[in-house]
């Protein structure tokens, strides 16, 4: 019993649900918690964290409840988005002072080896006042790591790194993860997600979304439906030939172009250049007209 | 004791209150005092000037002031700035938290709030003087209990600093005035009435008895704390704004 069990977790604030009857498991390896801002992610995560109580269901960390269970820290970590440090504190400083309350034989030993985890033995006796956001979220993990935790909690991790510190964080979270450890972390950036691949849980508007392999849910995203503005010199002949074609599923003429909505993403790119040019049609523009991350996620949700 | 005092949460509370802006503060209000004081010393001419402007400004403005501002920093400013959560992620026990901050806040009280009492009143009836032990000690029992007392108040609100002048001004200010029952749960009576009992001034204006004065501010001292510390270990993160 090592990982995360949710049954039936939903918490609200007044009348405002937040999380809304999520039931998911957690266990060893990385897990992706995807979703637009606002979806409940750092709720759950607090969760969790037993940072909050659930106003109904039932969470687990390790097979323990984490509400009003401090003793959970001794096998979680967490990794808060906030990015509020003890500023005035050294890096060194502040990570030595968690091995401390963690109550480690040797804090200074584990302090060391957590920077160096995350590569900032170099700047650990700076002030964290001088950090940028991407060294502030290195030493913020090496604090979480400290214990060597069974669990480790992080969201939006990757926020204000640079692509190399990024790259070098999914290193990390990987070989932990190869060593039995349970990785969650919180994202709204797709891409994030995908290179860390296995599982992903996708939130959206508090509710489970999505569960599962990542790429059965990439595939799931890619052969939703697509909406496109397209504005030509001719809309009305190019609507004529666009639905003779089997990826179309639908025209519609609108004062500001034609709308097209298409089953196959792929065909549709690459057979409206052709129709244009055999139909000497000048194609001006071809807006996708639902590309945000939030009809993405709403797709999901009604699949 | 020992296991209920954290060093690692002292030495970062310490560090984080003397490192804010407001710890200016701090020095600021003791210095007038004591400005105060010389000046008073040299144009004064009624003999009871000393524990008539100590009992009354030091007990009544000095004290309760140093005690909320350092008392609802030391916790109150981790929980705006969301720094607590860093001490809050592990397992160190939450009521060893609420002892380490309230003896911060007490240690800090003392050497901004007591200490410059006590100098002003040796500056005026000299360092032996019943006066000056009987603010000294006064001072004492008012920085345990107002900082107990304001460590509970940041916790249970986002306005302690508010919360806590009303009680100041109006529970001590204006009904520990008007009705004589109230005095029995006044912070600020326990401390004059201990001073009084040492300094034996009746311009300190004291009305409780010895026993009173020591009892109480034990009793609601602990009674803080242990509130403090339940609300610490339900304590609860909002997430994103929803």
């Amino acid at each position: 019993m090592n990982g995360i069990e949710l049954r039936n977790v939903s918490r609200w604030y007044g009348n405002v649900v937040a999380v809304n009857d999520v039931t998911m498991t957690i266990g060893q390896g990385i897990t992706g918690l995807l979703g637009p801002n606002g979806a409940g992610k750092t709720t759950l995560l607090n969760l969790m964290a037993g940072f909050l109580a659930p106003s109904r269901g039932e969470l687990t960390v390790g097979g323990r409840p984490s509400w009003r269970n401090p003793e959970v820290f001794r096998t979680l970590g967490l990794v808060p988005e906030r990015d509020s440090v003890y500023a005035f504190l050294t890096g060194a400083d502040f990570v030595r002072s968690t091995a401390r309350l963690q109550r480690l034989p040797d804090p200074d030993a584990a302090a060391r080896r957590a920077i160096g985890m995350v590569d900032m033995a170099e700047a650990q006796d700076r002030r964290i006042a001088t950090y940028s956001k991407g060294m502030r979220q290195r030493i913020k993990v090496a604090a979480a790591l400290v214990h060597d935790p069974q669990v480790l909690l992080l969201d939006e991790p990757f926020n204000g790194m640079d692509p190399r510190q990024r790259l070098q964080m999914m290193d990390l979270l990987e070989g932990m993860a190869q060593r039995g450890r349970t990785i969650l972390f919180s994202s709204h950036i797709l891409e994030e997600v995908e290179r860390m691949s296995g599982t992903i849980q996708v939130i959206v508007g508090g509710r489970l979304a999505a569960s599962g392999d990542f790429r059965a849910i990439r595939r799931l995203m890619t052969s939703r439906p697509h909406v496109f503005l397209v504005r030509t010199s001719a809309d009305r002949a190019l609507g004529a030939l666009l639905i003779g074609r089997p990826a179309v599923t639908g025209v519609e003429l609108t004062p500001r172009g034609l709308q097209v909505r298409t089953s196959d993403f792929g065909s549709f790119s690459r057979e409206i250049a052709a129709l244009c040019r055999d139909g000497d049609i000048r194609l001006r523009e071809v807006l996708p007209s639902d590309e945000s991350l939030e009809s993405v996620f709403s797709y999901l949700v009604s699949a | 004791m020992s296991g209920l005092v954290n060093p690692v949460v002292l030495r970062i509370t310490l560090r984080a209150t003397l490192g804010r802006k407001r710890a200016l503060i701090f020095l600021l209000v003791p210095l007038v005092l004591i400005l105060i004081t010389v000046a008073l010393k040299a144009v004064a001419t009624s003999p009871v000037w000393p524990a008539q402007f100590l009992g009354v400004f030091g007990f009544s403005v000095v004290l309760p002031l140093t005690a909320l501002i350092i008392g609802t920093s030391v916790v109150g400013a981790e929980i705006d700035d969301g720094s607590i959560i860093h001490l809050l992620a592990t397992p160190v026990n939450r009521t060893s938290v609420v002892i380490s901050k309230f003896i911060s806040a007490a240690g800090l009280k003392v050497i901004f709030g007591a200490v410059p009492l006590y100098l002003s009143a040796a500056i005026a009836r000299g360092p032996a003087g019943k006066l000056a032990v009987g603010l000294l000690a006064g001072a004492l029992v008012a920085a345990v209990a107002y900082n107990a007392l304001f460590v509970l108040l940041s916790l249970l609100t986002t306005r302690a600093i508010a919360v806590g002048l009303l009680y100041l001004l109006v529970w001590e200010g204006l009904l520990g005035n008007l009705i004589g029952g109230v005095r029995v749960l006044s912070i600020g009576q326990y401390s004059v009435s201990v001073a009084n009992s040492i300094a034996k001034s009746p311009e300190l204006n004291a009305h409780l008895t010895l026993a009173t004065a020591i009892i109480m501010p034990i009793a609601v001292s602990v009674a803080a704390l242990a509130l403090a510390s339940r609300r610490l270990s339900t304590f609860a993160l909002k997430g994103e704004a929803v």
